[in-house]
């Protein structure tokens, strides 16, 4: 696919740089709004529900072992051992080398395995070490590929290089799902969220995801919110639906319900599933099993009566 | 769809006692006459209190009160007035839940609203006042600065007790003592705020409150020992009163009607323009003299600008104000919601193109659905009339010269937006828009060191910030 | 001077070319549309009509956008030639019997107010410390048309004329003394003024106050020069037809030698608050 093919324009700048542009005051007023909402009850044990089947169970550290991978898929497969009614997360997220010490602990479940690829996190390397780390990792079994962009050339105005390498990826994902990282805390500012949003769309993306969760600045509401209205915008132009993750520093319930609560009023139902949106997150998981624990038993729970992994 | 379960605020923070008296030289008391009148919670149409209504004894008794507070109130230095203000600021603080439900079961605007915007400035305002009253000399008013004596101040139904902060806390600051009359149909927090004006054991006949219908506003801005009347309504009372006041040397501020334009140019970041139109026309239910109610949107992104709107407003929450979810509550009267009726009807019948998100109201109480008119022009009555409720009117434009032509094509000057990424852009159409108050991407934004007021028939005087200062001064 | 008492016989060796006095509107000199005069201290005044006070206010509006949108500096320079050409002329301002010391202060309150055409938004405007993230400003503007009941002395008629242009105003002025306002319009006809900005009336204020007060488009109405205090209730309650801004005739009269303070200006002015978020 070319990029006059995508944008219907010749010159990939003129048309990121004609995308409306972002206040920041008023798309973080718009974000602080709607996380004033107040969802009780039955809707709160929905959304919770919800919550646990968006999550990317993740580990990302240079400590992972296969133990480590094998105790996080056994966690993700069946999330609250207590209670069989819990549903089991999108996926488990790891490195590379983890992919198939995962790929055999997820086998028979429908947990989905996404991969961190193309020298995750700052994606400081040449294109063919990139997409060999993404061929293996898809030959070792995930389904899934969580790349990052070169937030250098993004910076820097070479945006057409930042297309080709997401292009290029794509092609070297075959049949797994591409989820462009981003990087939004690097980005700096809602005008290029934007931008890069619709440059990795119009490459190829499956997903777009905020962040590696490596940087100062991870996901934010008003970030996703940015990247919830680019994905709304590009089906309504280019007709494909592209799914949206925020990563990084997601640690409450309350968190992720106003991620839910984002969704539902800005591009609505079509977006309220798993294979639309997700959480990349670790400790969130537990979070989420205290407060569906709180909904179903009517007290409060504690931190000891939930697996740690 | 993602349903919210109801979740209400609850109501037992606030106790309505089942009728209230005048507030007058630090006391409740009847009417001399024995009238009162019914409020009632405009969502469920439930009688919230009875009220005494004030005649014209009733009005003397509260302007002699004054008048014998304005010698020791004025003769206190200012450190010593501010911190009456400053207690004040506390009280309210303190029980800005109380308040704020207390707004919302009287007015029938959306909790969130009352809580998030109402109290935070009501408690803002008399902070930012307390400060000034013994600063006085340095607002750039003369060495010395002296206040006018009595203010007689007439309130809306919109904000009541923002309203009334607006009002009150310039007035004390400057030394004045205060007469107010809340509106009819929202006289509870005034009365509340005369029980925080007796927490801060604020002395007897400073604030005075008098409740009644129009007739007792009328007695007592023509009150002859009242020096000075600050009124915040309708451009049609605001004439009678100037009008009223003509000759009597009393000194007169007036904050009115507008119908302001809010623009968006091509270029403008177009998500948050479509939340500043929401919030422009739809915030209080629309029930704000500042309130955007005329889009002009360039021609050349009229399409996808109103695609963005309808969606965006297919999601507002219309119902219990008290529900914290709640994006639009009720319409504040019976009056008021057939005023915007009848309106929409002339709208519909002059050939604007009527469109309102389907939306499930409730049965009991007064409810308007968030609309929008398109193809609507110059000469259609509601793109000149203000409506006063969650009716837009939709006009285009393409170019700049041409937007501010028709932006200033009204008798009013209250407000404007104006939406464009160019900053050039602007600052010439802030320039040229002849407006108290212009937003530029942004709306609706309101702070007590703001000077807030109108050009033409929007009123004159400011109130906020510095500038409030001078109408409460000789 | 009356000059129809001279006698016949003394009559001079060259005969006085003499001035007729006429209206000022848009920069020019014409008579009342109506035909009618008025004899004031022996000279046939124009005698302004309604139609007349419907032209000047015509001719202030057109005179206003350019006028409120020309640079604080040039309205400053402006002024400041009103000031010398009073000052070139003050021998026909004593000849129509102003003291030289009211001529002089006539002067310096043009200079005084040229001085301020670019300092006033400074002292009356400025940024606001809003509690959010947003820049805010408040500067004054210029209210627009402004109908002036003028008080008769020079001195009087300038400290109301001044403070009303100086911002950005255009006026109409119902002057109480025709002689010493006519001459003060051939002092603005040659200054620099752009015609329009100020326009002059003379006559009987009384019929022509009432159609002004009602104008809807004028937007502020000056009544210092109204003695009689029922006549100023009736325009004040005329002019709130259309909510104009109005300044009341001063309890006890004014003292214009003394420092008029802000008030003349600022009570001609609008405050325009603008809010504009901060953020990239």
């Amino acid at each position: 696919m070319t990029v006059t093919a995508a944008t219907g324009l010749s010159d990939l700048r003129s048309f990121l740089h004609g995308l409306p542009g972002v206040d920041k005051v008023g798309v973080e007023a718009r974000a602080a709004a709607l996380a004033t909402r107040s969802v009780k009850t039955s809707s709160k044990a929905k959304a919770i529900d919800l919550a646990i089947r968006m999550v990317d169970l993740t580990t990302l550290e240079g400590a992972d072992t296969p133990g480590k991978v094998r105790a996080l898929c056994a966690k993700g497969r069946r999330p609250d051992p207590s209670d069989p009614s819990c549903p089991p997360v999108a996926a488990i997220c790891v490195y590379p080398a983890m992919v198939p010490v995962a790929a055999a602990a997820l086998a028979g479940s429908d947990v989905h395995l996404a991969s961190v690829a193309t020298a995750f996190p700052s994606g400081q390397a040449p294109l063919e070490v990139k997409l060999a780390d993404t061929r293996a990792a898809v030959a070792a079994g995930a389904d899934e590929i969580d790349m990052v962009i070169s937030r250098g050339a993004f910076l820097a105005g070479d945006y057409h290089r930042v297309f080709d390498e997401i292009v290029a990826v794509k092609e070297a994902c075959g049949g797994a799902h591409l989820k462009v990282i981003l990087e939004t805390g690097e980005l700096a500012t809602y005008d290029n969220v934007r931008r890069a949003s619709w440059l990795a769309m119009l490459a190829g993306a499956d997903f777009i995801k905020t962040s590696t969760g490596k940087v100062a600045v991870n996901a934010t509401l008003p970030i996703t919110l940015v990247m919830l209205e680019a994905v709304r915008d590009f089906r309504e132009r280019h007709g494909r639906q592209v799914g949206v993750k925020p990563a990084g520093g997601i640690k409450t319930t309350k968190d992720a319900v106003k991620y839910l609560v984002m969704i539902n009023e800005t591009v609505g139902d079509d977006w309220l599933h798993p294979d639309w949106f997700r959480f990349g997150a670790s400790s969130l998981l537990n979070d989420l099993l205290m407060q569906r624990t709180k909904l179903t038993t009517g007290h409060y729970a504690g931190p000891d009566y939930f697996t740690l992994d | 769809m993602f349903e919210y379960a109801p979740a209400p605020e609850s109501r037992s923070v606030v106790e309505i006692a089942s009728s209230y008296g005048l507030f007058i030289d630090g006391s409740f008391e009847a009417a001399k006459d024995g009238n009162v009148f019914k409020t009632v919670n405009p969502a469920s149409e439930e009688v919230l209190a009875e009220v005494a209504a004030a005649g014209p004894e009733d009005v003397d008794r509260a302007v002699a009160a004054a008048r014998r507070a304005f010698g020791p109130w004025s003769a206190l230095p200012g450190s010593e007035r501010a911190k009456y203000l400053f207690r004040i600021a506390r009280i309210i603080q303190e029980r800005s839940r109380e308040l704020a439900v207390l707004e919302s079961l009287d007015n029938g605007k959306p909790i969130k609203e009352s809580r998030d915007v109402d109290l935070p400035l009501v408690a803002a305002h008399f902070f930012y006042y307390a400060g000034w009253a013994d600063k006085l000399a340095y607002a750039g008013f003369g060495p010395d600065p002296r206040p006018l004596g009595v203010a007689g101040q007439v309130i809306p139904w919109n904000f009541p007790l923002l309203m009334l902060a607006w009002k009150i806390a310039p007035a004390l600051a400057t030394g004045n003592t205060v007469v107010l009359k809340p509106a009819e149909t929202t006289p509870l927090s005034a009365l509340f705020f005369a029980d925080v004006c007796r927490q801060a054991e604020l002395p007897p006949g400073v604030v005075n409150i008098v409740t009644g219908a129009g007739d007792t506003g009328a007695y007592l801005v023509q009150h002859p020992d009242v020096n000075k009347v600050a009124f915040t309504g309708s451009t049609d009372v605001g004439r009678e009163i100037a009008r009223a006041v003509a000759g009597t040397g009393k000194r007169l501020t007036l904050e009115l009607g507008g119908k302001a334009a809010n623009i968006v140019f091509d270029d403008a970041p177009i998500d948050q323009a479509v939340e500043g139109i929401v919030n422009g026309i739809f915030f209080n239910q629309g029930h704000v003299c500042c309130a955007g109610s005329r889009l002009l949107v360039q021609e050349s992104v009229a399409e996808e600008l109103l695609a963005s709107l309808k969606r965006r407003m297919a999601t507002l929450r219309v119902g219990d104000p008290l529900d914290k979810n709640t994006d639009i509550g009720a319409i504040n009267s019976a009056a008021q919601l057939a005023r915007i009726t009848e309106l929409s009807e002339i709208g519909a019948s002059e050939g604007a193109e009527r469109w309102s998100p389907a939306c499930e109201l409730p049965e009991r109480g007064f409810w308007f659905a968030p609309t929008i008119f398109t193809g609507v022009t110059q000469a259609h009555r509601i793109a000149r009339e203000e409506i006063f409720g969650p009716v837009l009117s939709v006009l285009t434009f393409r170019t700049p010269a041409e937007a501010i032509e028709k932006a200033n094509n009204t008798p009013y000057g209250l407000s404007a937006g104006i939406w464009s990424e160019k900053g050039s852009r602007i600052l010439s159409v802030a320039d040229q828009l002849r407006a108290g108050v212009v937003w530029a991407n942004t709306f609706n934004k309101f702070d007590p060191t703001s000077p807030f007021g109108g050009y033409k028939e929007s009123g004159y005087g400011r109130e906020g910030g510095r500038h409030g200062l001078e109408a409460y001064l000789a | 001077m009356p000059k129809s008492s001279k006698v016949l016989e003394a009559a001079p060796a060259r005969l006085t070319v003499r001035k007729t006095y006429k209206l000022f509107i848009g920069g020019k000199f014409p008579r009342s549309e109506s035909g009618r005069t008025l004899v004031v201290n022996g000279d046939n005044v124009a005698l302004a009509s309604r139609k007349d006070a419907r032209d000047a206010v015509l001719a202030a509006r057109a005179a206003s956008a350019k006028w409120a949108g020309a640079t604080a500096y040039n309205r400053g320079q402006v002024l400041y030639r009103v000031a010398e050409m009073v000052e070139a002329r003050r021998a026909e301002f004593v000849a129509l019997g102003v003291a030289p010391t009211e001529v002089d202060a006539a002067v310096d309150r043009w200079v005084w107010y040229a001085g301020w055409s670019d300092k006033i938004a400074q002292v009356a405007g400025g940024a606001n410390p809003v509690a959010g993230p947003f820049f805010n400003i408040s500067a004054p503007e210029p209210t627009g048309v402004v109908a002036v009941v003028a008080p008769p002395s020079l001195l009087g008629l300038v400290s109301v004329v001044a403070p009303a242009v100086v911002t950005g105003n255009t006026v109409v002025v119902l002057a109480a003394d025709p002689q010493i306002a006519i001459t003060l319009a051939e002092v603005l006809a040659t200054s620099d003024v752009p015609g329009g900005v100020v326009n002059i009336l003379t006559g009987r204020y009384a019929e022509t106050a009432p159609w002004l007060a009602s104008h809807a488009d004028v937007n502020a109405l000056d009544l210092t020069g109204v003695e009689h205090p029922e006549l100023a209730a009736e325009l004040e309650r005329a002019a709130a037809g259309t909510l104009k801004r109005v300044l009341r005739p001063p309890a006890g009269g004014i003292d214009f030698t003394a420092d008029p303070g802000l008030r003349p200006m600022t009570a001609l002015l609008e405050t325009k608050t603008v809010w504009h978020p901060k953020g990239y």
